[in-house]
């Protein structure tokens, strides 16, 4: 891949041209990224990515404490709803959600992408944060009560302190999950400067289909920086895979 | 109720509200507006019209929705079991009792991470039947190997090799089910005169048929949902033989705008997905062992 990224354009097509070229094409990564505005692609993601980390990690974490740590009627029933929303195809809510997000004009912007994930953040990463505080010893929360915790106190002092692989678990699926998404993007935005990398990557593809080299420059480049994130931080996302595969 | 319970209570419903609000808006309110709009005929700008089921009764003489389906069926039976096997396999092979296994464990994962536009145009290249890297290597041992993507009957085959390369997140589920398979039971096993063989048939595939269990129905839904490959890809193509269900309900969406039809489309969808996972668990219940 990194080969052919590097390979100059008059030689990509060369049968039995070498795997890596002897003289590589830098050039290549300079033309693919600016035939189209990658920085653009680059601002938005990161944007949409940022936002919808934090709006889905702090909101699950308020919704799955409730589900973990208090008492109230009906508790069971509803998280076996929040569960069962994860059966549901997101078809089935795509398209009402998309005509709704016309009423005020939210069309071609980033808002719904970023919007929902402050509601809840999603049944999988409630269910993953609901098991994890489930551990934490209750103890803790009784002895911070002695010392006039409140409930949100307990929330924030005890149980988000203790919580901080689990927490980074969900925030690293988070933001992998929406740099890599496509389908969002790609039904809500529609102007050049409003696209992701990933509905970016794809518009370049359907341009410039046939130039390999180019279309190599800009796929090493959208890959780059997840596994950059990756290899700093690979034990969260084997463990958190983990935690939800034993128990779910 | 106490006071301190009520207070509780709405405590909970304070921390619970962004679920709640976001369940309303997000989920429940769109499930019963897609109810709603199936019985309709909606372009998004001329006023909507109800047409009763008629949505629904067309679903089964639209050829390219009957075609769409099959090509998922078939997509899903390629792919079910190729990424049981390769998954499984690959958490025996990480299972091992050898330094640097955390190492690979990470190397088999990172496809699962990337997976996503930049793989599949790194793909496009790999599967590219003159200079691509997979045609270069098959043609050791053949003077014709097969189109991939531009062949009907290559396509699919194309994209299930592709998606078997990211199980990453099966093969963790997986390697936690090896891990929590006593000792013993392969020690008495051997002691019993069992053979490698035995020992997988024996101990390992029952000890883990609940994992399995549990692989197979995401495997199944997540079959379902295939899409963004073959929009990249291939565009539905070569003569429709990569349009999946869910790439035909996108188009009829987004595309063509018919909201009515896409809306029963999902629902459709919905039945299916929900029969199939019946189904598995009642099938389940005669080969899934709960230790």
């Amino acid at each position: 891949m990194v080969g052919t990224s590097l390979t100059p354009a008059d030689e990509v097509l060369n049968r039995n041209r070498p795997l890596f070229p002897r003289d590589p094409a830098w050039s290549n990564y300079r033309e693919a990224l600016t035939v189209l505005p990658f920085h653009l692609f680059l601002k938005n993601t990161l944007l949409v990515a940022l936002l919808c980390t934090i709006g889905q990690t702090l909101s699950a974490a308020c919704v799955a404490f409730a589900f973990a740590r208090l008492r109230f009627p009906g508790r069971d029933a509803l998280f076996l709803i929040v569960l069962s929303t994860m059966m549901l195809p997101p078809q089935v809510t795509m398209i009402p959600t998309f005509i709704m997000f016309t009423i005020p004009g939210w069309i071609d912007s980033l808002k719904p992408l970023i919007v929902p994930s402050f509601f809840g953040g999603g049944a999988f990463f409630i269910f993953l944060l609901r098991q994890f505080f489930l551990t934490i010893p209750i103890e803790l929360e009784e002895a911070a009560r002695l010392d006039g915790c409140s409930t949100f106190g307990v929330f924030r002092h005890v149980i988000l302190p203790n919580s901080k692989p689990a927490l980074t678990t969900v925030a690293l699926f988070a933001f992998i999950g929406h740099w890599n998404d496509f389908l969002g993007p790609l039904i809500y935005t529609q102007s050049m400067g409003n696209k992701t990398l990933a509905v970016g990557l794809s518009a370049f593809k359907s341009l410039h289909g046939n130039d390999y080299h180019l279309l190599m420059a800009a796929s090493v480049a959208v890959l780059v920086p997840i596994l950059v994130i990756f290899f700093f931080s690979q034990r969260y996302f084997v463990e958190g895979i983990v935690t939800t595969g034993v128990k779910g | 109720m106490t006071p301190r319970q009520r207070r509780e209570a709405l405590e909970a419903l304070l921390f619970l509200s962004p679920w709640i609000l976001g369940f309303v808006l997000f989920t429940a309110g769109p499930i019963i507006a897609s109810i709603v709009l199936s019985f309709f005929k909606w372009d998004v700008i001329s006023p909507a019209k109800f047409v009763g089921l008629a949505n629904y009764r067309y679903l089964f003489h639209d050829r390219i929705l009957v075609k769409s389906l099959v090509n998922t069926i078939v997509y899903a039976a390629m792919y079910i079991p190729g990424a049981i096997v390769v998954s499984l396999a690959m958490a025996m092979l990480l299972n091992q009792q050898l330094r640097g296994m955390r190492l690979f464990r990470t190397i088999f994962y990172i496809p699962t991470l990337t997976q996503g536009v930049a793989t599949f145009t790194l793909w496009s290249i790999v599967l590219e039947p003159e200079i691509g890297l997979l045609n270069r290597g098959l043609r050791v041992f053949t003077d014709h190997p097969p189109g991939w993507l531009t062949d009907p009957a290559w396509a699919k085959p194309a994209l299930v090799i592709m998606a078997l390369w990211s199980v990453g997140g099966m093969m963790l589920v997986f390697l936690a089910g090896l891990k929590n398979i006593p000792e013993q039971l392969y020690e008495a096993a051997e002691i019993d005169g069992a053979g490698r063989l035995a020992r997988f048939r024996h101990v390992t595939v029952p000890m883990l048929s609940p994992t399995i269990f549990f692989n197979t129905i995401m495997a199944t839904i997540g079959s379902f949902q295939v899409f963004a490959a073959a929009f990249i890809l291939t565009g539905g193509g070569p003569s429709n033989a990569t349009m999946f269900y869910v790439y035909y309900l996108f188009n009829r969406a987004f595309v063509y705008f018919n909201m009515g039809y896409a809306s029963a489309m999902a629902w459709l969808l919905f039945a299916i997905v929900l029969a199939l996972t019946v189904l598995q668990i009642r099938l389940g219940r005669k080969w899934v062992h709960y230790g």
